[in-house]
């Protein structure tokens, strides 16, 4: 195995542990949204981007339009233009295809360890695609994984245990760390705030219309402190 | 459960993972004829992953209800509370599902039980 490979593999242990849980719930969510098997683990496969598989399932379980179960998700998954940019540099000095390949394996966790290794290393000694492969690779491997066993549990679970309530769960645990700053925060609260409110909303357009308040609310926030 | 048919299902994973696909190749791709994303667009971005989540959490964790107290004496708000507070304090996706579920299972088996 090649030495950058092997760097990344190691870096992306802790992370796994917290990978592995999330991937579970995407599995137990697919299941009670009542995809097949196939499906959850094609979800997976395909999409293979948590917080934005959870919203999609929860909404085709309450037979939201197909349009705002696409535009939540990819509205979700907007971040991925940010690190795309970030990480690209980096990525400049390879084939067309290589990059391609990259790019599939482009997570909120891939890039976070890789970026920062990165940054460490200026002498550029650490091959940019070894390394990045290593972390991610694991990743995939344990997301789809832990897919197939969140598929087989899902189904023995009885419903009064009330598992589906670990996917807000795991959104919160995401939420947490995001809020960073003073914008940021407003732009979580306020979102969060106007969701509620618009919960009744039809057509499921509850969370978009939350989203886009909040995201006005930390850009009004971030304009004020500027002045 | 859902309603909609083997079709639109896979329909719709074939839309979102195509269109995810394209937000992550998107500037890895265009790299040297777009070097970054530009200013004002970053600004908005930035306030994506926290507007979406907390939008996706509230919802599920608040239920209004006729009066006050009703609302706020509910198992899935104040076990999402608890929740929160090991998030913040461990940013720790494992603990926030174990405390969250086992403060609803405290509630809900217990303490409203």
């Amino acid at each position: 195995m090649h030495e950058d490979l092997r760097a990344g593999v190691r870096d992306s242990v802790p992370i796994l542990l917290g990978i592995a849980p999330f991937a579970l719930v995407a599995g137990i969510a697919a299941v009670d949204a009542g995809l097949t098997p196939a499906q959850a683990v094609g979800m997976s496969v395909f999409v293979y981007a948590g917080a934005s598989q959870l919203a999609a399932l929860e909404l085709l379980g309450e037979n939201a339009p197909l349009a705002v179960v696409v535009a939540t998700a990819v509205v979700i998954n907007l971040r991925m233009v940010m690190y795309s940019a970030s990480i690209a540099p980096h990525f400049a000095r390879y084939r067309r295809r290589t990059r391609a390949l990259l790019a599939y394996f482009l997570t909120d966790q891939a890039y976070a360890l890789s970026i920062a290794e990165y940054a460490d290393d200026e002498a550029g000694e650490r091959d940019r695609r070894y390394y990045y492969l290593g972390v991610g690779t694991p990743i995939w491997v344990v997301w789809v994984v832990g897919t197939v066993l969140g598929i087989a549990l899902g189904a023995g679970i009885p419903d009064s245990l009330g598992l589906s309530f670990a996917v807000p769960l795991v959104f919160l645990a995401l939420l947490v760390p995001a809020m960073k700053d003073r914008p940021t925060t407003v732009a979580g609260g306020v979102g969060g705030a106007a969701a509620v409110v618009a919960a009744g909303l039809p057509f499921n357009l509850g969370l978009l219309v939350g989203a886009a308040v909040g995201i006005l609310a930390g850009l009004l926030t971030g304009v004020v402190r500027n002045r | 459960m859902t309603d909609y048919g083997p079709v639109a299902v896979w329909g719709v994973i074939a839309v979102i993972g195509l269109a995810t696909y394209g937000l992550r190749l998107s500037v890895i791709h265009l790299f040297g004829r777009i070097d970054e994303v530009p200013p004002r667009a970053e600004q908005v971005l930035r306030f994506v992953p926290p507007a979406v989540l907390a939008a996706l959490v509230a919802p599920s964790l608040v239920t209004v209800a006729p009066t006050l107290p009703e609302t706020v004496l509910d198992e899935q708000l104040l076990a999402g509370l608890a929740a929160g507070v090991v998030a913040w304090r461990t940013e720790n996706v494992f603990a926030t599902i174990g405390v969250g579920m086992g403060a609803l299972w405290l509630l809900r088996f217990v303490v409203f039980a």
